[in-house]
């Protein structure tokens, strides 16, 4: 608080303003110290990323300036560029699917059955697990030897087929399989809410108009989502570009090469190849493409504020 | 649709639903049951089946036995490793964010719009852009291996998060309830003490339960910056799965799955929709 | 008791002057209401009295002592708000205790002085209830109690009425009064209804965009206001303003505007001007109670009254009253007849205006042209 005392008043303020300060110093630090440290840490640590990756660091950091060398290495690298197509076939699918299963059983659910509780807390509970778990699971349950395929040929049925885990071509979409069974619940929930918050109102009025449920819902309900869809993209999209857990505990990248995704990346060139450099270097190319997400919906979130502001 | 009568297309629902909710249950029975299975019947069976001998022995062997990288312990010594980062960790996080939050949404200080807008940001800021600035500042405090440097991380970084949930609660306040309190004589810790924190505890159990399920859930940080005998349950599950046996066991190892995954699991099914809450307060950002 | 002075307070919120330069005291046991519509800073003035506001320049003394960089807490001064802010964790009991403990007052003191504020307000069987447990009422007697419990030297009321329903704030406004009575302290009372400004104050100071308008006994600012903005803010319905022309017909100074039919109305003025714009434009204002039915009678009992005719276009009844919209040749305005003696929708009738009470504008800077005092 800013203190504006007139000129030529009583000579104590200048005391009493230190003991002031004095006073409130606890408060201060215990306001200032975490804040600041946290601010920090989020502010250097980028920074120092950033400039080690135009360093040529290998096992320890060290100063120099090396251009784009590094992220020219990086960016021609087979790993790279296979992850960054994963990213689309991954994100693409993954997004789309967990969102549309999402929004389906937010509706189903949204039908007053019974037992609703007990069905959200089932498509709910894989997000109280480590993608770690996940992974491991469906690795088994996926592995031809192992699991489905060998249940089914066990079953009698011998030709049955399913090792899209060893394929190089269909591997990724394990990933995918197991990535929407983890997180279609959380979409599910965001959906949920939103449904149940459209104004009671307008419900009654399109009822009045003689709207019928399905109409209700693809004109009224349904286009309100809007602002949650964006939303659920957005964090799923963060997830997709970001994701390490899941592919690790999966396929590990495999098989070969095929499920590389940046994050496998970044970890491989900087703590498995000991090139920090060229692993910072990947570090940056992932924060890029998802700034290239997340600006567009920030600038969207603050354009739909100042209209919110001005209407 | 909001009628409660038997039609076929509520009948529908009904089963569309439930069958998803079967797809859904499949993975954890199964583990379930496989964890009271003989390793020999999984290589013969598949993972899914029916116990035909009911193999209790599997849990003992996975907490307490199990050989996980030349170490025979089980996966007891990394739940404790888990459990040492994740409570402090949680607690520590959990009461910093309400204190950061309460300052910035009701106590209010110059500076304090700017200093959110950046904590928020380390919302997004993706793991990687932090690993090797840890990887330093762990060797020059002497933290490299430690489960203190984990549960150091774990604390800054978790302000983002914390501080985010209960300052969007905290803003729910009326300012007119501070503004009384000063005028009764109450300062900061006063009123933290007295007023806020007695209305906090939703977002108090909110953010507990988000922090202990993402730190106990998390494995880049685990498996980066500790290594054998350190690491956290779910580097070890890694690791558990991953040894090369002649007979692999299978059934051990579904064992450690349902131990590793026992603890949130658990946290969520008692938090409910304290839980839920969490998923949607984490989406408005 | 205690004094309070204001001299001179601006205040600066980055660009925007919210405080224009504010002068109002309140004496001793003084009853001040600070009214005026929503963003005319009345509500900062009072935060910058309670401490919880800084000062850009100017100077506030409680009791003769600047308290200009003085926190709230040693300020002596107490606040009741329009949410009543009450600890919504705490008990009333703990609620009215919370400021002493703070300030570490005896147990048995604080005992003592909760028995005191409860008898005189009332609230003894509500002592041990949390806020979510109390009516509105219930719950803003228990933040007066908080406030008279410090027995300060101040009391600061932020719109307290204003959430509460309408009948309700009628009786509370009594109560408020009848506390004031009891107890005496100086009082500052925010509101936005310029009734309860009327009903409570000793004096009222109206503000208007970030300056003070006029500050005066709640009868000289009705009936003497200073500017149109006062004239038609104090009163409902508000003042009638008829643009008109001073002119003097049979040697008889008077107003006149536009009639029907092109004719001219005409109406004498009691007391002169002591100043008239160069044009003679002005603006006639006369408020909607002082229009009646005009007869003999009437004129007699009221000397000034002026007859005129008038067409009826809309009656408003209220049980008490009736309010007509009225056309006085080209002009639109607005009475309050009692209801017997109302006029019916569509009726041309004889109207008599007392232009005892009439008052004069000046069209350009709105301000109230004095009479002059010969």
């Amino acid at each position: 608080m800013s203190r504006a005392a007139p000129a030529g008043t009583e000579t104590t303020t200048v005391a009493r303003r230190l003991s002031d300060a004095l006073r409130r110093l606890p408060e201060h630090v215990v306001i200032w110290v975490p804040l600041l440290v946290t601010a920090a840490h989020i502010v250097t640590f980028s920074v120092w990323t950033i400039w080690v990756s135009f360093t040529p660091s290998t096992l320890m950091p060290v100063s120099g300036w090396v251009g784009l060398r590094n992220y020219n290495a990086i960016l021609s690298t087979r790993n790279w560029q296979t992850a960054f197509d994963n990213i689309f076939l991954f994100g693409g699918t993954f997004v789309v699917l967990s969102a549309a299963i999402g929004l389906f059983l937010a509706i189903l659910l949204d039908q007053r059955i019974r037992g609703e509780n007990v069905l959200r807390s089932i498509f709910l509970y894989p997000l109280a697990l480590s993608f770690v778990v996940t992974g491991t699971v469906w690795s088994w349950l996926l592995n031809p030897g192992l699991g489905v395929q060998k249940f089914v040929n066990v079953l009698g049925w011998t030709t049955f087929r399913f090792d899209w885990l060893l394929d190089k071509d269909k591997a990724i979409w394990t990933i995918v399989i197991a990535a929407i069974w983890q997180s279609a619940g959380f979409a599910m929930a965001l959906f949920l809410a939103g449904l149940r918050s459209v104004d009671g109102d307008l419900l009654k009025a399109a009822q009045i108009d003689g709207a019928g449920p399905v109409r209700i819902y693809r004109r009224i309900i349904i286009p309100s989502l809007w602002p949650i869809l964006i939303t659920v993209v957005v964090i799923q999209l963060q997830f997709a570009i970001t994701t390490f857990d899941l592919v690790r505990a999966l396929t590990g990248g495999g098989p070969g090469i095929a499920t590389m995704l940046p994050a496998l990346v970044v970890y491989d060139f900087m703590f498995q190849r000991g090139h920090i450099g060229r692993g910072a270097a990947a570090a940056v190319l992932m924060l890029l493409i998802l700034l290239s997400v997340l600006l567009p919906y920030w600038a969207w979130r603050y354009v739909q504020s100042r209209r919110v502001a001005n209407a | 649709m909001r009628e409660a009568s038997v039609t076929p297309s509520r009948v529908l629902v009904y089963a569309t639903v439930w069958l998803i909710a079967a797809v859904y249950l499949i993975p954890f029975v199964v583990v379930l049951l496989n964890s009271l299975r003989s390793a020999e019947e999984i290589a013969q069976t598949s993972m899914i089946g029916w116990p035909k001998q009911w193999a209790w022995s599997n849990y003992a062997n996975a907490w307490g036995q199990f050989c996980i990288a030349q170490t025979c312990s089980g996966i007891k010594p990394y739940m404790l490793n888990s459990a040492l980062v994740t409570i402090p960790a949680t607690i520590i996080s959990t009461l910093l964010g309400a204190v950061a939050g309460f300052a910035i949404s009701l106590w209010r200080f110059r500076g304090d719009r700017w200093i959110f807008g950046i904590i928020a940001i380390g919302i997004f800021l993706p793991q990687q852009m932090r690993l090797l600035p840890w990887t330093v500042v762990l060797r020059d405090m002497g933290l490299t291996n430690t489960l203190t440097g984990l549960v150091m991380i774990h604390c800054i970084q978790g302000m983002s998060f914390t501080t985010l949930f209960c300052r969007n609660y905290y803003t729910a306040i009326p300012q007119e309830l501070i503004k009384a309190a000063r005028i009764d004589g109450a300062g900061f810790f006063r009123t933290f003490w007295r007023i806020i924190l007695p209305l906090s505890p939703p977002i108090l159990i909110v953010t507990a339960i988000w922090q202990f399920t993402h730190i106990w859930n998390e494995f880049l940080y685990g498996v980066t910056f500790t290594t054998g005998q350190q690491q956290p349950v779910t580097a070890a599950l890694i690791a558990l799965t991953a040894a090369v046996a002649d007979i692999p066991q299978y059934g051990v190892q579904n064992a450690a799955v349902i131990i590793a995954a026992l603890p949130t699991l658990l946290v969520y099914l008692f938090g409910g929709r304290y839980f839920v809450r969490g998923l949607t307060a984490g989406s408005v950002k | 008791m205690a004094t309070l002075t204001v001299t001179s307070l601006h205040k600066r919120f980055g660009s925007v002057d919210v405080l224009k330069g504010i002068d109002i005291e309140a004496k001793s046991g003084e009853f001040v209401a600070l009214v005026g519509p929503s963003g005319c800073g009345k509500s900062t003035l009072l935060a910058m009295i309670a401490g919880l506001e800084s000062v850009t320049s100017g100077e506030i003394r409680i009791d003769d002592r600047l308290v200009n960089g003085i926190p709230p807490k040693d300020r002596d001064i107490a606040m009741v708000f329009q949410s009543y802010a009450l600890y919504p964790t705490m008990t009333a009991r703990q609620n009215i205790t919370f400021g002493m403990e703070s300030r570490r007052v005896p147990k048995a003191a604080q005992d003592e002085a909760v028995a005191r504020v409860a008898a005189l307000l009332q609230i003894e069987p509500l002592l041990g209830r949390k806020p979510a447990q109390l009516s509105g009422g219930q719950r803003q007697r228990v933040a007066m109690g908080r406030a008279l419990v410090r027995d300060p030297k101040l009391f600061l009321f932020d719109e307290p009425l204003s959430n509460l329903d309408a009948k309700l704030r009628v009786d509370m406004r009594t109560e408020i009064k009848k506390l004031h009575q009891r107890v005496g302290k100086t009082t500052v009372y925010v509101t936005h209804d310029q009734v309860e400004a009327m009903t409570l104050a000793s004096r009222i100071a109206v503000m208007h965009h970030g300056s003070l308008q006029q500050f005066d006994v709640p009868s000289r600012v009705y009936a003497r206001p200073s500017n149109m903005f006062v004239a038609g803010f104090m009163g409902s319905p508000s003042m009638n303003f008829v643009p008109a022309t001073l002119a003097t017909r049979d040697d008889v100074l008077g107003v006149e505007f536009p009639g029907a039919n092109g004719g001219v109305v005409t109406l004498p003025l009691t007391r002169r001007p002591s100043a008239a714009p160069a044009d003679g434009k002005v603006v006639l204002g006369i408020r909607p109670e002082h229009l009646y039915r005009y007869d003999a009678d009437m004129k007699a009992r009221r000397p000034a009254l002026v007859q005129v005719t008038a067409s009826v276009d809309l009656v408003e009844p209220t049980g008490a009253e009736t309010i007509a919209m009225l056309k006085l040749g080209s002009r639109d305005i607005v009475g309050r007849f009692e209801p017997d003696a109302a006029p019916e929708p569509g009726e041309t009738f004889a109207l008599g205006i007392d232009m005892g009470h009439a008052c004069l504008f000046d069209p350009g800077t709105e301000r109230l042209i004095p009479e002059a005092t010969t």
